[in-house]
């Protein structure tokens, strides 16, 4: 089945066309990457897809529904969550406030309930304590619940803001390169977590610079170049691909 | 989080036993002022510490709620529950018509667009003489009353007004730590991720600034009730910027500071007498020293102490 399919996707910032009609298909249950030099327009395309910035033309179809208009709140509350490369966390907020929040669309009291605290109202917060304490202990966060999310080392911000997402219990989880400013080790575990999602049946689709992680654990890679799609395959054939190696693979090779 | 609902019992306490033990009808009088002060700093504070959101011109929902109710009473003999209920419903009808439009957009449009609004307000509260009275004022307004109970002294209504103060920091303890505190929480820090995990920003803080001028409302309707007498300028752009600064000076991320910032603010005029016409300056200056020395506020110092008592024993 497939969970997200977006055709002619186009964006442009004043003159310059990030996005120059783009088509990608994300099948269930595979992690699906997304590759391409700087400035080729992944982060643009995440953005489109997430309601985060509104697409200039094309289509977005998500679980059956065309949300390429829709705000990206009620992108969310069908299913798609997603993280940011430059991380967006809410700082003051502490960890697990942070991934309580990523299971709103999971809670329905409105607001007199809330003033009024009614039963209903503490039940569902204590069922979003309960599952962000679990997510939290899934990623190694216990020791970090109470602090204020924006005191804490950058590796392990990335991990609240991967619960976060996974809170929401998507159906589609985007990240934005989930590996950048990680050492090695780190890298190496994310991998495996990631891997993990797929087999908890979580879809994801990641776009990342980290060659050895893309080339372990994708089912299939989309590559980007100056805001067009110019090659996708397996991760072997990726590799093999030359119209790859010159844009991207290539550089890498030549510092190398 | 038990300790808010600690402090707001103790609140009622001091409440309750304070109109007793004042010596004269005079600090009973101040005390209910500064309830009223406190109820409008209290939705400001939900606004400014929790939804980011800046209003400079509450004086103007604070005037709607006094004038609209104490006019309905003055003019038309309505019932004070009937006219008060009326004027709250319609403060907030004016409120989601401005809030509506600007707190869609990113910034502090809402801040400019209450500025403007405080203004048109004011100007009404002058120019509508039929209405209002114009600038000598609006006499005539009912005094509350349960049958034959008048609460007309400045005791019993201090009850009323202390009560109200109780009930709406009950709410908005709760309100802070439902599914909505935590929606406003997320969108203070980040609305692109809270639009991200499914919270509608725009509505949300459309939410909190129609509550935020029920409250004001609500203060401006106990306030026309009790003095009875109404002259708009209690209702100028001098008295938004005083509750800015009640909340800047209680700090700004609790509700607590709303208490703080609103008492001392209350009680300042009394101390010092001879700066009346100086009030301004005293604000500009308040305004200046929290923010350079004191960014949490007067409970922003009450925790920095707690802590350093708690470290050192």
């Amino acid at each position: 089945m497939v969970v997200l399919e977006a055709s002619d996707v186009r964006k442009s910032f004043g003159g310059v066309k990030a996005l120059k009609g783009v088509d990608v298909t994300v099948q269930e249950g595979t992690i699906t990457a997304l590759i391409g030099p700087n400035g080729s327009g992944k982060t643009t395309l995440f953005n489109l897809l997430s309601g985060v910035l509104p697409m200039d033309r094309g289509q977005i179809t998500f679980l059956g529904h065309e949300i390429g208009h829709w705000p990206a709140h009620k992108r969310a509350a069908l299913g798609m969550a997603r993280t940011f490369q430059n991380l967006q966390i809410f700082q003051e907020m502490t960890v697990l406030e942070n991934i309580m929040a990523g299971g709103f669309r999971h809670t329905t009291s409105g607001f007199l309930a809330g003033g009024f605290s009614l039963p209903r109202v503490r039940g569902e917060m204590k069922s979003l304590r309960e599952k962000a304490m679990v997510l939290a202990s899934d990623l190694d966060l216990t020791p970090y619940l109470h602090k204020h999310a924006g005191e804490l080392p950058f590796g392990i911000q990335r991990k609240v803001e991967i619960a976060r997402a996974l809170a929401l219990e998507p159906r589609l989880l985007l990240l934005d390169e989930p590996a950048a400013g990680l050492t090695t080790k780190e890298t190496l575990a994310l991998g495996r977590f990631i891997h993990g999602l797929k087999e908890k049946g979580i879809t994801v689709f990641l776009v990342e610079h980290d060659m050895d992680l893309v080339m372990g654990i994708s089912d299939w890679v989309i590559v980007l170049n100056f805001g067009q799609k110019i090659y996708e395959g397996t991760p072997l054939a990726v590799k093999r691909e030359r119209a790859v190696i010159k844009a991207y693979l290539g550089e890498r090779r030549a510092k190398g | 989080m038990k300790g808010d609902y600690l402090i707001l019992l103790l609140l009622a306490l001091v409440a309750f036993i304070l109109p007793l033990i004042l010596p004269g009808d005079y600090y009973v009088e101040v005390f209910l002022f500064m309830g009223i002060n406190v109820l409008v700093a209290l939705g400001l504070s939900l606004l400014m510490g929790y939804a980011g959101q800046i209003s400079l011109g509450h004086a103007g929902f604070y005037g709607l709620g006094a004038y609209i109710s104490g006019a309905l009473t003055a003019h038309l003999g309505w019932p004070v529950p009937l006219a008060a209920t009326v004027a709250i419903l319609a403060t907030a009808l004016v409120a989601a018509a401005v809030g509506w439009p600007t707190l869609r957009l990113k910034g502090h449009y809402l801040a400019m667009a209450t500025l403007g609004l405080g203004i048109i307000l004011y100007i009404l509260f002058v120019q509508l003489r039929g209405v209002t009275g114009g600038a000598s004022g609006l006499s005539g307004i009912q005094p509350v009353h349960v049958g034959h109970y008048y609460l007309d002294t400045p005791r019993r209504y201090c009850y009323l007004v202390w009560s109200l103060v109780v009930l709406a920091f009950f709410f908005s303890i709760n309100l802070v730590r439902s599914r909505t505190g935590l929606a406003l929480k997320a969108l203070h820090y980040s609305e692109v991720a809270a639009a991200t995990l499914g919270i509608d920003v725009a509505r949300y803080k459309l939410q909190v600034f129609v509550f935020s001028c029920v409250l004001a409302a609500l203060g401006g309707v106990l306030y026309a009730h009790y003095i009875t007498f109404i002259s708009p300028e209690t209702f100028g752009f001098m008295y938004s910027i005083k509750l800015v600064v009640m909340i800047v000076l209680g700090g700004m991320y609790s509700l607590w500071g709303a208490l703080l910032g609103g008492a001392f603010l209350s009680l300042l005029p009394e101390v010092l007498h001879r700066l009346e016409d100086m009030e301004v300056v005293v604000h500009g200056l308040i305004l200046l020293l929290v923010l350079i020395f004191l960014p949490g506020g007067l409970v922003g110092l009450i925790q920095k102490i707690g802590e350093r008592i708690r470290g050192s024993s």
